[in-house]
Protein backbone atom coordinates (compact mmCIF):
# COMPACT_ATOMS: atom_id res chain seq x y z
CA UNK A 1 0.00 0.00 0.00
CA UNK A 2 1.37 3.43 -0.82
CA UNK A 3 -0.56 5.04 2.03
CA UNK A 4 1.50 5.69 5.12
CA UNK A 5 -0.57 7.94 7.39
CA UNK A 6 -1.72 5.77 10.30
CA UNK A 7 -5.29 7.08 10.40
CA UNK A 8 -5.80 7.35 6.69
CA UNK A 9 -4.83 3.95 5.51
CA UNK A 10 -7.25 2.45 3.07
CA UNK A 11 -7.75 -1.25 3.04
CA UNK A 12 -10.69 -2.22 0.92
CA UNK A 13 -11.52 -5.79 0.19
CA UNK A 14 -9.02 -7.15 2.65
CA UNK A 15 -10.41 -9.39 5.28
CA UNK A 16 -9.27 -11.01 8.45
CA UNK A 17 -9.96 -14.63 7.61
CA UNK A 18 -10.90 -17.09 10.28
CA UNK A 19 -10.99 -20.74 9.40
CA UNK A 20 -14.02 -22.61 10.71
CA UNK A 21 -13.71 -26.22 9.69
CA UNK A 22 -13.29 -25.80 5.97
CA UNK A 23 -15.35 -22.61 5.93
CA UNK A 24 -13.85 -19.18 5.77
CA UNK A 25 -15.41 -16.29 7.61
CA UNK A 26 -14.60 -12.60 7.87
CA UNK A 27 -13.30 -12.16 11.39
CA UNK A 28 -13.36 -8.36 11.43
CA UNK A 29 -17.08 -8.34 10.59
CA UNK A 30 -17.86 -10.66 13.47
CA UNK A 31 -15.64 -8.76 15.89
CA UNK A 32 -17.34 -5.47 15.18
CA UNK A 33 -20.81 -7.07 15.08
CA UNK A 34 -20.15 -8.51 18.55
CA UNK A 35 -19.24 -5.04 19.76
CA UNK A 36 -22.49 -3.75 18.25
CA UNK A 37 -24.58 -6.58 19.71
CA UNK A 38 -22.85 -6.18 23.05
CA UNK A 39 -23.61 -2.46 23.11
CA UNK A 40 -27.24 -3.11 22.21
CA UNK A 41 -27.67 -5.81 24.83
CA UNK A 42 -25.93 -3.69 27.47
CA UNK A 43 -28.27 -0.79 26.74
CA UNK A 44 -31.32 -3.03 26.81
CA UNK A 45 -30.30 -4.84 30.00
CA UNK A 46 -29.49 -1.59 31.81
CA UNK A 47 -32.68 0.04 30.60
CA UNK A 48 -35.08 -2.79 31.46
CA UNK A 49 -33.55 -3.77 34.81
CA UNK A 50 -36.19 -1.85 36.73
CA UNK A 51 -39.21 -0.98 34.62
CA UNK A 52 -41.45 1.53 36.31
CA UNK A 53 -44.69 3.24 35.56
CA UNK A 54 -42.92 6.59 35.71
CA UNK A 55 -40.04 5.95 33.33
CA UNK A 56 -36.63 7.22 34.32
CA UNK A 57 -33.29 7.55 32.56
CA UNK A 58 -32.54 4.74 30.13
CA UNK A 59 -36.11 3.44 30.30
CA UNK A 60 -37.21 6.67 28.63
CA UNK A 61 -34.82 6.08 25.75
CA UNK A 62 -35.93 2.46 25.38
CA UNK A 63 -39.60 3.39 25.46
CA UNK A 64 -38.95 6.06 22.87
CA UNK A 65 -37.27 3.48 20.64
CA UNK A 66 -40.08 1.00 21.27
CA UNK A 67 -42.67 3.58 20.38
CA UNK A 68 -40.77 4.57 17.25
CA UNK A 69 -40.44 0.96 16.10
CA UNK A 70 -44.08 0.23 16.92
CA UNK A 71 -45.26 3.21 14.90
CA UNK A 72 -43.00 2.23 12.02
CA UNK A 73 -44.17 -1.38 11.91
CA UNK A 74 -47.81 -0.58 12.57
CA UNK A 75 -47.85 1.94 9.77
CA UNK A 76 -46.26 -0.43 7.25
CA UNK A 77 -47.61 -3.82 8.31
CA UNK A 78 -51.02 -2.85 9.56
CA UNK A 79 -52.92 -3.13 12.81
CA UNK A 80 -53.55 -6.89 12.57
CA UNK A 81 -50.13 -8.40 12.06
CA UNK A 82 -47.64 -5.81 13.26
CA UNK A 83 -47.27 -7.33 16.73
CA UNK A 84 -45.68 -10.52 15.38
CA UNK A 85 -43.16 -8.69 13.26
CA UNK A 86 -42.28 -5.76 15.45
CA UNK A 87 -39.32 -7.52 17.14
CA UNK A 88 -37.85 -8.46 13.76
CA UNK A 89 -38.26 -4.97 12.29
CA UNK A 90 -36.94 -3.44 15.52
CA UNK A 91 -33.93 -5.71 15.60
CA UNK A 92 -33.11 -4.91 11.98
CA UNK A 93 -33.42 -1.20 12.67
CA UNK A 94 -31.40 -1.23 15.89
CA UNK A 95 -28.71 -3.58 14.56
CA UNK A 96 -28.21 -1.61 11.35
CA UNK A 97 -28.42 1.74 13.09
CA UNK A 98 -25.91 0.86 15.81
CA UNK A 99 -23.66 -0.84 13.23
CA UNK A 100 -23.67 2.21 10.98
CA UNK A 101 -23.10 4.71 13.74
CA UNK A 102 -20.58 2.45 15.43
CA UNK A 103 -18.67 2.25 12.16
CA UNK A 104 -18.68 6.02 11.92
CA UNK A 105 -18.10 6.96 15.55
CA UNK A 106 -15.88 4.28 17.11
CA UNK A 107 -12.19 4.88 16.37
CA UNK A 108 -11.64 1.37 15.07
CA UNK A 109 -8.29 2.29 13.53
CA UNK A 110 -6.73 2.31 16.97
CA UNK A 111 -7.09 -1.48 16.99
CA UNK A 112 -4.69 -3.15 14.61
CA UNK A 113 -5.64 -6.39 13.01
CA UNK A 114 -3.21 -8.67 11.18
CA UNK A 115 -5.23 -8.17 8.02
CA UNK A 116 -8.20 -6.07 7.07
CA UNK A 117 -9.66 -3.45 9.40
CA UNK A 118 -12.57 -3.11 11.74
CA UNK A 119 -15.53 -1.05 10.67
CA UNK A 120 -19.28 -1.08 10.39
CA UNK A 121 -20.46 -4.70 9.99
CA UNK A 122 -22.92 -3.33 7.43
CA UNK A 123 -20.06 -2.27 5.17
CA UNK A 124 -19.54 -5.96 4.37
CA UNK A 125 -21.67 -7.42 1.60
CA UNK A 126 -22.14 -10.67 3.55
CA UNK A 127 -23.92 -8.89 6.37
CA UNK A 128 -26.24 -6.91 4.15
CA UNK A 129 -27.12 -9.92 2.01
CA UNK A 130 -27.78 -11.92 5.17
CA UNK A 131 -30.13 -9.22 6.41
CA UNK A 132 -31.85 -8.88 3.04
CA UNK A 133 -32.35 -12.65 2.72
CA UNK A 134 -33.80 -12.71 6.22
CA UNK A 135 -36.27 -10.07 5.08
CA UNK A 136 -37.18 -12.21 2.05
CA UNK A 137 -37.71 -15.27 4.23
CA UNK A 138 -39.69 -13.15 6.66
CA UNK A 139 -42.12 -11.85 4.11
CA UNK A 140 -42.61 -15.24 2.49
CA UNK A 141 -43.20 -16.76 5.89
CA UNK A 142 -45.51 -13.93 6.89
CA UNK A 143 -47.59 -14.29 3.75
CA UNK A 144 -47.75 -18.08 3.77
CA UNK A 145 -48.49 -18.40 7.47
CA UNK A 146 -51.24 -15.82 7.37
CA UNK A 147 -52.91 -16.67 4.07
CA UNK A 148 -51.64 -20.15 3.24
CA UNK A 149 -51.49 -20.82 -0.49
CA UNK A 150 -53.78 -17.88 -1.11
CA UNK A 151 -50.59 -15.87 -0.64
CA UNK A 152 -49.75 -16.60 -4.28
CA UNK A 153 -52.85 -14.73 -5.40
CA UNK A 154 -50.72 -11.71 -4.67
CA UNK A 155 -48.68 -12.55 -7.77
CA UNK A 156 -51.65 -12.25 -10.12
CA UNK A 157 -53.23 -9.22 -8.57
CA UNK A 158 -54.56 -6.97 -9.90
CA UNK A 159 -54.04 -8.80 -13.24
CA UNK A 160 -52.09 -11.94 -14.24
CA UNK A 161 -49.93 -9.71 -16.44
CA UNK A 162 -48.17 -8.73 -13.23
CA UNK A 163 -46.93 -12.29 -12.65
CA UNK A 164 -43.45 -11.97 -14.23
CA UNK A 165 -42.89 -8.59 -12.63
CA UNK A 166 -43.88 -9.88 -9.21
CA UNK A 167 -41.54 -12.84 -9.62
CA UNK A 168 -38.70 -10.55 -10.65
CA UNK A 169 -39.53 -8.40 -7.65
CA UNK A 170 -38.79 -11.29 -5.31
CA UNK A 171 -35.22 -11.19 -6.59
CA UNK A 172 -34.82 -7.45 -6.85
CA UNK A 173 -36.10 -6.81 -3.34
CA UNK A 174 -33.21 -8.51 -1.50
CA UNK A 175 -30.78 -7.32 -4.15
CA UNK A 176 -31.72 -3.69 -3.79
CA UNK A 177 -31.99 -3.90 -0.01
CA UNK A 178 -28.54 -5.40 0.41
CA UNK A 179 -26.75 -3.29 -2.18
CA UNK A 180 -28.28 -0.03 -1.06
CA UNK A 181 -27.16 -0.55 2.52
CA UNK A 182 -23.77 -1.97 1.60
CA UNK A 183 -23.08 0.72 -1.00
CA UNK A 184 -24.08 3.63 1.18
CA UNK A 185 -22.12 2.56 4.20
CA UNK A 186 -19.03 1.49 2.27
CA UNK A 187 -19.12 4.65 0.15
CA UNK A 188 -19.42 6.77 3.26
CA UNK A 189 -16.43 5.05 4.85
CA UNK A 190 -14.43 5.41 1.66
CA UNK A 191 -15.27 9.09 1.24
CA UNK A 192 -14.25 9.85 4.78
CA UNK A 193 -11.09 7.77 4.41
CA UNK A 194 -10.10 9.37 1.11
CA UNK A 195 -10.75 12.88 2.43
CA UNK A 196 -8.84 12.09 5.61
CA UNK A 197 -6.02 10.74 3.46
CA UNK A 198 -5.90 13.90 1.30
CA UNK A 199 -6.54 16.50 4.03
CA UNK A 200 -6.34 15.01 7.50
CA UNK A 201 -7.80 18.03 9.32
CA UNK A 202 -11.29 19.55 9.36
CA UNK A 203 -12.15 18.86 5.73
CA UNK A 204 -13.47 15.34 6.38
CA UNK A 205 -15.77 16.63 9.13
CA UNK A 206 -18.71 17.62 6.89
CA UNK A 207 -18.46 14.27 5.14
CA UNK A 208 -18.46 12.59 8.54
CA UNK A 209 -21.61 14.43 9.58
CA UNK A 210 -23.22 13.58 6.28
CA UNK A 211 -22.14 10.01 6.94
CA UNK A 212 -23.95 9.98 10.30
CA UNK A 213 -27.06 11.30 8.59
CA UNK A 214 -26.84 8.71 5.80
CA UNK A 215 -26.26 5.95 8.33
CA UNK A 216 -29.39 6.79 10.26
CA UNK A 217 -31.43 7.17 7.08
CA UNK A 218 -30.19 3.83 5.73
CA UNK A 219 -31.20 2.04 8.92
CA UNK A 220 -34.63 3.64 8.72
CA UNK A 221 -34.99 2.82 5.01
CA UNK A 222 -34.00 -0.80 5.50
CA UNK A 223 -36.40 -1.29 8.41
CA UNK A 224 -39.22 0.56 6.67
CA UNK A 225 -38.83 -1.42 3.45
CA UNK A 226 -38.64 -4.69 5.37
CA UNK A 227 -41.84 -3.77 7.17
CA UNK A 228 -43.43 -2.68 3.91
CA UNK A 229 -42.61 -5.99 2.20
CA UNK A 230 -44.04 -7.93 5.13
CA UNK A 231 -47.09 -5.68 5.13
CA UNK A 232 -47.54 -6.28 1.40
CA UNK A 233 -47.38 -10.03 1.99
CA UNK A 234 -49.95 -10.09 4.79
CA UNK A 235 -52.22 -7.51 3.20
CA UNK A 236 -55.75 -8.81 2.65
CA UNK A 237 -57.48 -7.77 -0.51
CA UNK A 238 -61.07 -6.89 0.13
CA UNK A 239 -63.15 -8.71 -2.41
CA UNK B 1 -4.70 5.46 -4.63
CA UNK B 2 -5.19 2.89 -7.31
CA UNK B 3 -4.43 -0.07 -5.14
CA UNK B 4 -7.83 -0.18 -3.43
CA UNK B 5 -9.60 0.28 -6.72
CA UNK B 6 -7.78 -2.74 -8.03
CA UNK B 7 -8.65 -4.65 -4.90
CA UNK B 8 -12.27 -3.76 -5.31
CA UNK B 9 -12.40 -5.43 -8.66
CA UNK B 10 -13.84 -8.84 -8.99
CA UNK B 11 -11.50 -11.65 -9.80
CA UNK B 12 -9.07 -10.91 -7.06
CA UNK B 13 -8.16 -14.40 -5.88
CA UNK B 14 -8.32 -13.71 -2.14
CA UNK B 15 -10.65 -11.14 -0.61
CA UNK B 16 -12.31 -8.36 -2.52
CA UNK B 17 -15.41 -6.33 -1.87
CA UNK B 18 -17.83 -8.99 -3.02
CA UNK B 19 -16.25 -11.87 -1.22
CA UNK B 20 -19.16 -14.06 -0.19
CA UNK B 21 -18.45 -16.88 2.21
CA UNK B 22 -19.71 -18.49 5.41
CA UNK B 23 -19.93 -15.03 7.00
CA UNK B 24 -23.33 -14.68 5.34
CA UNK B 25 -25.23 -17.59 6.94
CA UNK B 26 -23.48 -17.14 10.26
CA UNK B 27 -24.42 -13.46 10.32
CA UNK B 28 -28.01 -14.39 9.46
CA UNK B 29 -28.09 -16.87 12.35
CA UNK B 30 -26.59 -14.23 14.60
CA UNK B 31 -29.24 -11.68 13.65
CA UNK B 32 -32.04 -14.20 14.17
CA UNK B 33 -30.65 -15.01 17.61
CA UNK B 34 -30.41 -11.30 18.34
CA UNK B 35 -34.05 -10.95 17.31
CA UNK B 36 -35.13 -13.57 19.83
CA UNK B 37 -32.91 -12.15 22.57
CA UNK B 38 -34.12 -8.59 21.98
CA UNK B 39 -37.69 -9.84 21.85
CA UNK B 40 -37.44 -11.35 25.30
CA UNK B 41 -35.19 -8.66 26.83
CA UNK B 42 -36.53 -5.53 25.16
CA UNK B 43 -39.68 -5.68 23.06
CA UNK B 44 -41.82 -7.80 25.35
CA UNK B 45 -40.97 -6.22 28.73
CA UNK B 46 -41.02 -2.65 27.42
CA UNK B 47 -44.20 -3.34 25.48
CA UNK B 48 -45.78 -4.73 28.62
CA UNK B 49 -44.69 -1.69 30.63
CA UNK B 50 -46.01 0.71 28.00
CA UNK B 51 -49.30 -1.12 27.59
CA UNK B 52 -49.77 -1.42 31.35
CA UNK B 53 -49.27 2.31 31.63
CA UNK B 54 -51.68 2.94 28.78
CA UNK B 55 -54.35 0.80 30.39
CA UNK B 56 -53.67 2.40 33.77
CA UNK B 57 -54.10 5.83 32.21
CA UNK B 58 -57.28 4.88 30.42
CA UNK B 59 -58.83 3.31 33.53
CA UNK B 60 -57.81 6.31 35.60
CA UNK B 61 -59.36 8.56 33.01
CA UNK B 62 -62.56 6.56 33.02
CA UNK B 63 -62.57 6.65 36.83
CA UNK B 64 -62.03 10.38 36.88
CA UNK B 65 -64.77 10.88 34.31
CA UNK B 66 -67.16 8.80 36.37
CA UNK B 67 -66.27 10.75 39.50
CA UNK B 68 -66.72 14.01 37.67
CA UNK B 69 -70.15 12.92 36.47
CA UNK B 70 -71.05 11.91 40.00
CA UNK B 71 -69.86 15.25 41.34
CA UNK B 72 -71.89 17.05 38.72
CA UNK B 73 -74.94 15.01 39.59
CA UNK B 74 -74.46 15.77 43.29
CA UNK B 75 -74.01 19.44 42.51
CA UNK B 76 -77.24 19.54 40.53
CA UNK B 77 -78.96 17.69 43.35
CA UNK B 78 -77.69 20.11 45.94
CA UNK B 79 -78.63 23.05 43.78
CA UNK B 80 -82.13 21.67 43.51
CA UNK B 81 -82.28 21.24 47.27
CA UNK B 82 -80.96 24.73 47.79
CA UNK B 83 -83.62 26.14 45.48
CA UNK B 84 -86.30 24.23 47.35
CA UNK B 85 -85.00 25.48 50.65
CA UNK B 86 -84.95 29.05 49.36
CA UNK B 87 -88.55 28.76 48.17
CA UNK B 88 -89.53 27.21 51.49
CA UNK B 89 -87.90 29.97 53.43
CA UNK B 90 -89.47 32.58 51.18
CA UNK B 91 -92.85 31.04 51.84
CA UNK B 92 -92.20 30.91 55.57
CA UNK B 93 -91.19 34.55 55.61
CA UNK B 94 -94.30 35.49 53.67
CA UNK B 95 -96.48 33.51 56.00
CA UNK B 96 -94.82 35.01 59.03
CA UNK B 97 -95.31 38.49 57.63
CA UNK B 98 -98.96 37.81 56.94
CA UNK B 99 -99.39 36.35 60.42
CA UNK B 100 -97.71 39.34 61.94
CA UNK B 101 -99.90 41.66 59.94
CA UNK B 102 -102.98 39.82 61.06
CA UNK B 103 -101.89 39.86 64.69
CA UNK B 104 -101.14 43.54 64.41
CA UNK B 105 -104.54 44.24 62.94
CA UNK B 106 -106.25 42.14 65.63
CA UNK B 107 -104.34 43.86 68.38
CA UNK B 108 -105.11 47.24 66.84
CA UNK B 109 -108.80 46.41 66.57
CA UNK B 110 -108.91 45.12 70.13
CA UNK B 111 -107.10 48.19 71.41
CA UNK B 112 -109.39 50.51 69.44
CA UNK B 113 -112.46 48.73 70.78
CA UNK B 114 -111.08 48.91 74.27
CA UNK B 115 -110.35 52.56 73.92
CA UNK B 116 -113.82 53.22 72.50
CA UNK B 117 -115.43 51.27 75.31
CA UNK B 118 -113.58 53.15 78.01
CA UNK B 119 -114.30 56.46 76.33
CA UNK B 120 -117.96 55.57 76.14
CA UNK B 121 -117.98 54.61 79.77
CA UNK B 122 -116.20 57.75 80.72
CA UNK B 123 -118.68 59.76 78.71
CA UNK B 124 -121.57 57.98 80.39
CA UNK B 125 -120.06 58.63 83.80
CA UNK B 126 -119.53 62.26 82.96
CA UNK B 127 -123.08 62.48 81.72
CA UNK B 128 -124.52 60.91 84.87
CA UNK B 129 -122.37 63.05 87.10
CA UNK B 130 -123.40 66.13 85.16
CA UNK B 131 -127.06 65.07 85.51
CA UNK B 132 -126.59 64.55 89.23
CA UNK B 133 -124.83 67.88 89.50
CA UNK B 134 -127.65 69.52 87.54
CA UNK B 135 -130.21 67.85 89.74
CA UNK B 136 -128.45 69.06 92.84
CA UNK B 137 -128.09 72.51 91.38
CA UNK B 138 -131.77 72.54 90.49
CA UNK B 139 -132.62 71.30 93.96
CA UNK B 140 -130.36 73.89 95.53
CA UNK B 141 -131.85 76.56 93.27
CA UNK B 142 -135.34 75.47 94.29
CA UNK B 143 -134.42 75.53 97.97
CA UNK B 144 -132.81 78.93 97.53
CA UNK B 145 -135.88 80.14 95.68
CA UNK B 146 -138.09 78.83 98.42
CA UNK B 147 -135.88 80.40 101.03
CA UNK B 148 -135.92 83.75 99.27
CA UNK B 149 -139.67 83.56 98.91
CA UNK B 150 -140.20 82.67 102.55
CA UNK B 151 -137.80 85.38 103.72
CA UNK B 152 -139.42 87.96 101.49
CA UNK B 153 -142.90 86.93 102.64
CA UNK B 154 -141.83 87.04 106.25
CA UNK B 155 -140.34 90.43 105.84
CA UNK B 156 -143.40 91.98 104.25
Amino acid sequence: MPLLLPFAELEVGKHLYWQLGNLKIHGQVFLSSWVVIGALLALVVVGTRKLERDPQGTQNLLEFLWDYIRDLSREQIGEKAYRDWMPFIGTLFLFIFVSNWGGALVPWKLIHLPSGELGAPTADINTTIALALLVSLAYFYAGLSRKGLRYFEYYVEPTPIMLPFKIVEDFTKPLSLSFRLFGNILADELVVAVLAFLVPLIVPLPAMFLGLFTSAIQALIFATLAAYYIGEAVHEEHH
Amino acid sequence: MTSWLLLAEAGVPEGGLFDLDATLPLMAVQVVLLTFILNSLFFRPVGRAVEERESFISTSRADAKQKLAQAERLEADLKEQLKDARQQSQKLILEAEQEMDRLYRDALAAATADANASREQARREIDSQRDQAMDRLNKDADQLGDLIVTRLLAAS
